[in-house]
């Protein structure tokens, strides 16, 4: 995985971000205090917020280049995002938000439905309500539907707050194993250094918008 | 309650037009309501102004303004009866288009709160995962902003049932044509026909207070989510 992003410069309330950055690892973190900026940067990548100046590529994929006025479509990124809030569509089942993104065809591959669900063990949880599900569940359902939509990329925001330490493990080990058993990469905001040093291979600081530091998690936050 | 086949003749035309005037002004009120509860845009004041005036001019000066508009002398009347044969003052679909008029911002005004209570997170991870701008608005938006809209449907048959200004204007009230429960009411009490006004008027409040119990209970489950 090659993630460019070039030049970008969003305004935000208290400061602008900024960033000239290639990311190359399966699994890398964005470390920062809130209001650093961090969710800014995942919904910039996804589409979901325009930057004044940005080039964003992803491998041979451009999702964003201002200087052509060019901006692929959110649905065509083909990015799983894992907001930090409740996403689940309230008024649909488990199962519908989680074939929210096949188009309704069962893939045959590791994105198949009963792969994902396996490996996320959801299976008791198909014919729940959604309302009825607590947060880690939840949680679990939102990664599981954002795999099934078979992404190039996963943008994960924060998925584990709220949530109590052994629960916390257990989805941490879960998102550990996700690149090997998928094979893609993520991005994955937290303020927490302790899941970054446990999820992440690099880490990045954020500050008011901009980079502070780049590493090791274990030697930056360690 | 024992009701006459002339009174039940009355109510059955009054449900079938207001059902109609309904279901005619929703697209229309969903295409309004939609980008005022979403976008800025220039006019958009205009267009809401435009939109609540029926709700404040007196329902005769409307029924004065479509009986202009919807003469044979009138431009939309003119071209309807040349081009369609349709005539519409002092029928049946007069009596649909006061209704549709007067009930209108109603519609609009509980649907586009209906569309605003929808958390646009819902639409941006819809987005994300594949869906584009029609699958978004069908499977996600309209889903979720569904309580406001049945409000308002409910709101705006309601106010067409309880139409009389603009209706007897533009459509007069000739029995067994034109004549909805509130002409009936109007038409009973002048004659000092006051058993058959208060039989009316009994049916009027239970059409009235049903709609308004329902639309009032969706609403407030809509603002609750």
């Amino acid at each position: 995985m090659k993630l460019e992003i070039r030049a970008l410069s969003l305004r935000l309330e208290q400061f602008t971000l900024e960033l000239n950055v290639d990311l190359q690892n399966a699994r890398t973190g964005i470390f920062g205090p809130s209001g650093a900026g961090k969710t800014s940067l995942l919904e910039s990548i996804a589409g979901l917020r325009k930057p004044e100046t940005a080039r964003i590529r992803l491998d041979d994929c451009l999702f964003e280049d201002t200087e052509q006025d060019y901006s692929l479509p959110v649905r065509l990124r083909k990015i799983g995002y894992v907001p930090q809030d409740d996403s689940l569509f309230p008024h649909l089942s488990v199962r519908r938000n989680l074939l929210y993104g096949t188009d309704g065809q069962s893939k045959q591959n590791t994105f198949s439905f009963d792969h994902v669900i396996s490996f996320l063990k959801i299976g008791a949880l198909l014919d729940r309500d959604v309302r009825s599900l607590s947060r880690g569940e939840n949680q679990r359902i939102v990664i599981a539907r954002a795999l099934l939509s078979a992404p190039r990329l996963l943008l994960l925001d924060e998925p584990l707050t709220a949530l109590d330490a052994g629960l916390k493990e257990t989805i941490l080990e879960q998102l550990r194993s996700l690149h090997d058993e998928f094979g893609i990469p993520m991005l994955y905001v937290t303020h927490d250094p302790a899941e970054a040093i446990e999820s992440c291979e690099e880490v990045l600081m954020l500050e008011s918008g901009k980079i502070t530091a780049r590493g090791h998690p274990g030697e930056l936050l360690g | 309650m024992w009701l006459t086949p002339a009174e039940w003749q009355i109510i059955g035309f009054t449900l079938a037009v207001c059902t109609l005037s309904t279901l005619v002004i929703l697209p229309f009120g969903l295409a309004v309501a939609w980008p005022l509860a979403r976008y800025r845009w220039p006019g958009k004041l205009l267009v809401e102004t435009l939109v609540t005036l029926p709700l404040v001019l007196p329902p005769v000066a409307t029924g004065m303004l479509l009986l202009k508009l919807f003469s044979r002398r009138g431009e939309l009347g003119q071209f309807l009866h040349n081009q369609l044969g349709i005539d519409v003052v002092f029928t049946w679909r007069a009596v649909v288009v006061a209704a549709a008029v007067m009930s209108f911002p109603l519609l609009v005004r509980s649907a586009r709160v209906g569309f605003q209570s929808v958390n646009q997170r819902f639409e941006h991870i819809a987005r994300t995962l594949g869906a584009g701008d029609a699958r978004v608005f069908l499977t996600v938006t309209l889903p979720l902003a569904l309580r406001g809209i049945v409000a308002g449907v409910v709101l705006a048959f309601a106010r067409a049932v309880g139409e009389f200004g603009a209706t007897i204007v533009v459509a007069g009230n000739i029995p067994g044509r034109t004549t909805t429960l509130s002409l009936e009411i109007f038409e009973t009490v002048q004659l000092g026909h006051d058993t058959s006004a208060y039989r009316l008027l009994i049916v009027s409040v239970i059409i009235a207070f049903g709609a308004v119990w329902l639309s009032e209970a969706l609403m407030k489950k809509s603002a609750l989510r």
